[in-house]
């Protein structure tokens, strides 16, 4: 096979100067990680993971790394006000930690909230492990798993919580990424180490959003583990400017009796593909995900959802809405495997579409693997059409065309946000939602 | 003026023409019953003059207090005071029944002109219309039709009706699938909404509706065309004879 030209992308993250940490092991990494991208380059899609998200378009461009302005940029605290949030909040422009944006005063006992840059220069050490190979979950050799290459090489920052055990957070922590205009179309990558002790407790809320409209590119890499009986309710709230392209990758790691409940609204960014893979590692683990796409113009948003169960009697939810108008692309795998030993599980997961233009599209792909007995399981995916009959009921009330598309369409999308606990939260993100569709 | 003047008109429905040449007055207070067998057309007028996709008109002409209704959208016929109660009300999951109600309300009074009710103001009228519909309250509560009984559905359609406070309303079969008491709750209702500024077209198979809403004029819809018209006495004729025979003398 004849070696061809490396993408402008690849060169353009290959050239970029790595961060210099003077920490060994870690520099050894990100030479490694950077190595191994560089030889891997971007996959196509023959490529499995990648058969309905192609990155040709994207690996044409060239992204700077590092915005040497991003400790004065200007960014307005509404981009990423919320009502019924009024906890410590940690904030990233272009990938570069805002104390003056942050609320990192008087945490609560038992809570660690730090940018990764600290804990590195503090001290590194207990980092080591999770830091010198790519992601908690997976085989990173895989050749979809370029991102979180280009993320290990590259990253410097990010967010270091921990809760420590038996602590019970009580107000929200906010965790908000922010891509704002540079000079030069940027690339910025964040590494995320997240844990919960035994019987911790925390929700947390995770925005990405833009001021104004930037062209870049982003890779964000979240490791989340949860501890026996640990509860983390975790909301995300993807909102980027649409002229960027958004990677992400979170890895969850459930031990015994630990509980997640994410919910997630993936509304903004260009070309958007987010990895979620969840492992159920301990007896009685449950993760509850709820999630709603909604790309439109000529977005494309990707969800790659894997839920591993691997131990006794664990449980997984799974609920996601997509919507898809214009020209725009949804694409979405739920991936769940009961592993052998994983006796008594119970994984059930639901993804129905919308297309509400006859040139959107929407692909999903439930996949079921069960290697385990007694195992409860139900998945399904449907894509379809707002209901005529509906339609016109609603018209002949005196509702008009474009309003009771909007009523039916969040209809549509409302099992996501019911059981989302917090009110005021809640009434805003189905308002984003209903702002998302055509007027 | 009539309000409603229905002259010739010819309507298809997936290229099959189901009305033929139907004509029909309608003054303010009036109540019309509209009777035939299945297949006459019944359901095609209800649906052509609420606006529904996939019925074609070919000929003849709708006025309504003036107006050219075919020519507006289904949701300016409602805004105008056109109100259809369906024969098979739809379920809308995920839409409250209430905000439902208020976001029609409020449409229809954004369209002409007037100011829009807050929830408090809408609340109250709600309550009004609950008591003289005896309807629970707790209907209010579900999303729309979701999960009602056949009766339940059709006496949601009557309690829109009473809070939309329509100028002309066509009930297709309301009476259909309905036990005697349903029956008996959904006259009322109508009769209740019964007033010298509103007229009703009851579309129906059976006289059975017609003992407990007494109509001003009957008319008997045969093949795509009104074939025979008098007061409430024709109904009972036809309870007595049945469809077979009738409006021979006005075909010709």
């Amino acid at each position: 096979m004849s070696q061809p030209a490396p993408l402008p992308l690849v060169e353009s993250l290959f050239d970029a100067p790595l961060p210099a940490s003077g920490i060994a092991w870690l520099d050894a990494a990100r030479h490694e990680n950077r190595a191994a991208f560089a030889a891997g380059g971007l996959p196509d899609t023959r490529v499995e993971a990648w058969k309905y998200t192609a990155l040709r378009a994207l690996g044409q461009r060239r992204f700077a790394r590092g915005d040497d302005g991003a400790t004065s940029r200007v960014v307005a605290a509404s981009t990423f006000a919320l009502p019924g949030v009024d906890g410590p909040r940690l904030v990233f422009v272009n990938g570069v930690f805002r104390a003056d944006l942050s609320a990192l005063d008087a945490l609560p006992a038992g809570l660690t909230l730090q940018p990764l840059s600290q804990v590195l220069h503090d001290d590194a050490e207990p980092l080591r492990f999770v830091l010198s190979r790519p992601a908690l979950i997976g085989d990173t050799r895989e050749v979809g798993d370029v991102f979180t290459r280009i993320n290990a090489a590259s990253a410097a920052e990010g967010v270091m919580l921990r809760v420590a055990a038996g602590v019970k957070v009580a107000a929200p922590v906010q965790l908000v990424f922010v891509g704002a205009v540079a000079d030069v179309e940027l690339a910025w990558h964040l590494r995320n180490v997240i844990e919960l002790g035994k019987g911790a407790k925390l929700s947390l809320i995770e925005q990405h959003v833009s001021d104004a409209e930037p062209a870049q590119l982003a890779t964000v890499v979240s490791d989340i583990e949860l501890r026996e009986g640990a509860q983390l309710h975790h909301t995300v709230l993807q909102n980027v400017a649409i002229a960027t392209s958004l990677m992400r990758r979170s890895s969850v790691r459930l031990h015994a009796r630990a509980h997640a409940m994410l919910h997630a609204l993936e509304l903004g960014g260009a070309l958007v593909r987010h990895d979620l893979r969840a492992e159920l590692v301990g007896d009685g683990a449950r993760f509850d995900t709820r999630g709603v796409f909604m790309p439109h113009g000529r977005q494309h948003i990707d969800t790659q959802l894997a839920i591993r169960h691997q131990a006794l009697n664990t449980t997984s939810t799974s609920t996601w809405r997509g919507v898809a108008n214009d020209r725009a692309r949804g694409v979405f795998r739920g991936a769940i495997v009961v592993a052998p030993g994983a006796d008594g599980s119970d994984a059930s997961l639901s993804n129905k579409n919308l297309l509400l233009s006859p040139s959107a599209e929407i692909d999903t792909k439930p996949e079921l693997e069960i290697y385990a007995d007694e195992v409860k399981a139900a998945h399904g995916a449907t894509v379809g059409q707002l209901d005529e009959r509906s339609l016109f009921y609603l018209r002949s009330r005196g509702i008009p065309l474009a309003e009771a598309r909007a009523l039916l369409t969040a209809a549509f999308c409302r099992a996501v946000l019911d059981d989302l606990p917090n009110e005021a939260l809640r009434e805003h993100l189905s308002g984003l939602l209903v702002a998302q569709l055509p007027a | 003026m009539n309000m409603l003047k229905i002259e010739n008109l010819h309507a298809r429905v997936e290229g099959k023409e189901i009305l033929k040449g139907l004509s029909l007055s309608v003054n303010a207070g009036e109540v019309h019953a509209i009777m035939g067998p299945n297949g006459a057309g019944k359901s095609t007028l209800g649906n052509v003059l609420s606006g529904r996709d996939g019925y074609e008109v070919t000929a003849g002409s709708v006025t309504y207090n003036g107006v050219d209704l075919l020519a507006l959208e289904p949701e300016a016929r409602a805004a105008a005071g056109v109100f259809l109660a369906f024969q098979y009300p739809v379920e809308i999951p995920g839409v409250n029944n209430t905000y439902f109600l208020r976001a029609a309300f409020n449409a229809q009074r954004k369209a002409r002109g007037e100011k829009e009710f807050d929830s408090m103001q809408f609340l109250k009228l709600v309550r009004e219309k609950l008591k003289v519909m005896q309807i629970s309250d707790e209907l209010l509560h579900r999303a729309v039709n979701e999960g009602f009984s056949g009766g339940e559905k059709k006496r949601n359609e009557i309690f829109q009706m009473a809070v939309l406070e329509p100028q002309l309303a066509i009930l297709d079969e309301t009476d259909s699938g309905l036990d005697i008491d349903a029956l008996k709750h959904v006259a009322d209702g109508v009769n209740a909404l019964r007033s010298p500024d509103r007229a009703f077209l009851m579309i129906t198979h059976y006289q059975r509706l017609l003992d407990y809403v007494v109509p001003d004029f009957v008319h008997v819809l045969a093949d795509g065309r009104i074939v025979e018209s008098g007061d409430k006495s024709l109904a009972l004729k036809l309870e007595e004879h049945g469809y077979a025979g009738l409006g021979e003398g006005a075909a010709a």
